[in-house]
């Protein structure tokens, strides 16, 4: 099947993915029962007029003249909920309903990436049972 | 099955002619870790192991006559002790230097790297002064490189994030399986730069060879210079107002900013025509056998 042209359907709006979870429009997308295709734009890039004091703290402390690889981080929606993909345990964790959502993609971007932050560097991340499971130096 | 004529099955959707055989599909979505972020969580900037170093500490090392093993252990001690500035005076072209960093750290080396040089890092920023081998950055996750003299192939290979530079030319597949972060070159890159890439961005200031973007299922390509051929399902597509100003940022700060500026870049993107999802493929292939 490699080579077929299974296009998705386009994100309209901000909140599409909250409206409706399962987001199914194209007449393909309905067929297998499955959104194609990221549920955000992966390929936006931030706008630094929006950064948060939180971040610019964290790009001095590294060093940066920007967010370096927070670029890459957006949020997603999965199951009707706000998410952020966390690509160091290969999943979504979910944005608590307490945090009001903005308007915009921009500036729930910028949400994503503190929580993300926040949550990687701290003692609850899955990744520090690992590390001291199967650490080898 | 066997008892089913080509017509029956012609008229059947998919999915019943897999509940048919016995076969269930499987369900790709929703696969949280049902994990929330606690909106309190501590203000923190580097990972809990990781050890506090202070980049006004500074040490020079001479690795003349060390081996890769042995520097990139004594980088880890050095951080142990809270150095935060590493100079590697005589690195002479070895293999596998600097890999495996998670920890932020100045990191300087003081002449050319081989094969795979900064690797699987995380964090830091490291500046080379000369060349590098193949695969610089392969697999880094976040930080900054900058590579002062040229590359060569399968420049971040599989990045995922940070931004990666090489000021001179490149040689081929740069960015080849790119998932994030951004790849700058001054200079030219090789044949099939950007060949399966999946997120992230490469601006390539000079010429880009053939079959740019050959099969990118994502991500975005700027190229300042000629494309000789585009590869499979890379198109071209407009250049924004946000492009614009992302790209007079990243390439200011990395004083690779173009006299003529950045609006005559040619913005590359994949045109998804080999998208493949399809979540009874695995079904449909067990028919076929």
């Amino acid at each position: 099947m490699a080579g077929t042209q299974y296009r998705g359907s386009d994100i309209k709006d901000v909140n599409q993915f909250l409206d409706d979870s399962q987001g199914l429009e194209s007449k393909r997308e309905k067929e297998i029962g499955q959104h194609i295709g990221y549920r955000y734009d992966v390929n936006l890039v931030p706008d630094y007029d929006r950064i948060t004091p939180f971040l610019q703290k964290y790009m001095e402390t590294m060093g940066w003249d920007d967010l370096n690889w927070l670029e890459d981080i957006h949020m997603g929606y999965e199951d009707g909920n706000a998410a952020v993909f966390d690509r160091n345990v290969n999943g979504w964790v979910r944005v608590p309903d307490t945090i009001a959502l903005p308007d915009n993609q921009q500036d729930r971007d910028m949400i994503a990436r503190e929580l993300l932050l926040k949550f990687q560097m701290s003692d609850r991340h899955p990744l520090v049972s690992l590390r001291k499971a199967y650490t080898k130096f | 099955m066997a008892g089913m004529s080509d017509a029956e099955l012609r008229e059947m959707t998919q999915e019943e002619r897999a509940k048919l055989l016995g076969m269930t599909t499987e369900q790709l979505t929703g696969r949280s870790l049902f994990i929330e972020f606690d909106p309190d969580a501590e203000e923190r900037f580097t990972y809990p192991w990781a050890p506090d170093v202070d980049y006004n500490k500074r040490i020079e090392i001479d690795t003349d006559a060390m081996t890769s093993t042995e520097v990139n252990s004594k980088a880890r001690s050095l951080m142990e002790e809270g150095y935060g500035t590493l100079v590697v005076q005589n690195p002479r072209g070895k293999h596998g230097l600097g890999v495996g960093i998670l920890n932020r750290l100045n990191l300087i080396f003081d002449g050319s790297l081989g094969y795979f040089a900064v690797g699987l890092i995380d964090g830091p920023n490291v500046r080379i002064k000369g060349r590098v081998g193949w695969s610089c950055g392969e697999n880094m996750m976040s930080g900054t490189i900058v590579v002062e003299k040229n590359a060569g192939s399968t420049f971040g290979a599989a990045i995922r994030g940070g931004d990666l530079v090489c000021r001179g030319s490149v040689g081929s597949r740069t960015g080849i399986d790119m998932k994030g972060g951004t790849i700058i070159v001054g200079g030219d890159t090789g044949a099939l730069s950007g060949f399966m890439m999946q997120r992230g961005r490469m601006v390539v200031c000079g010429n880009a060879g053939k079959n740019l973007g050959d099969s990118m299922y994502d991500g975005t390509i700027y190229v300042g210079g000629k494309i000789q051929s585009l590869g499979v399902d890379a198109i071209e597509a407009e250049l924004t107002d946000l492009d614009r100003k992302w790209l007079t940022r990243k390439l200011s700060q990395y004083e690779l900013m173009p006299d003529a500026g950045v609006d005559h870049f040619t913005k590359i993107v994949a045109g998804k025509q080999l998208w493949n999802y399809d979540n009874l493929e695995p079904t449909e292939k067990k028919l076929i056998l």
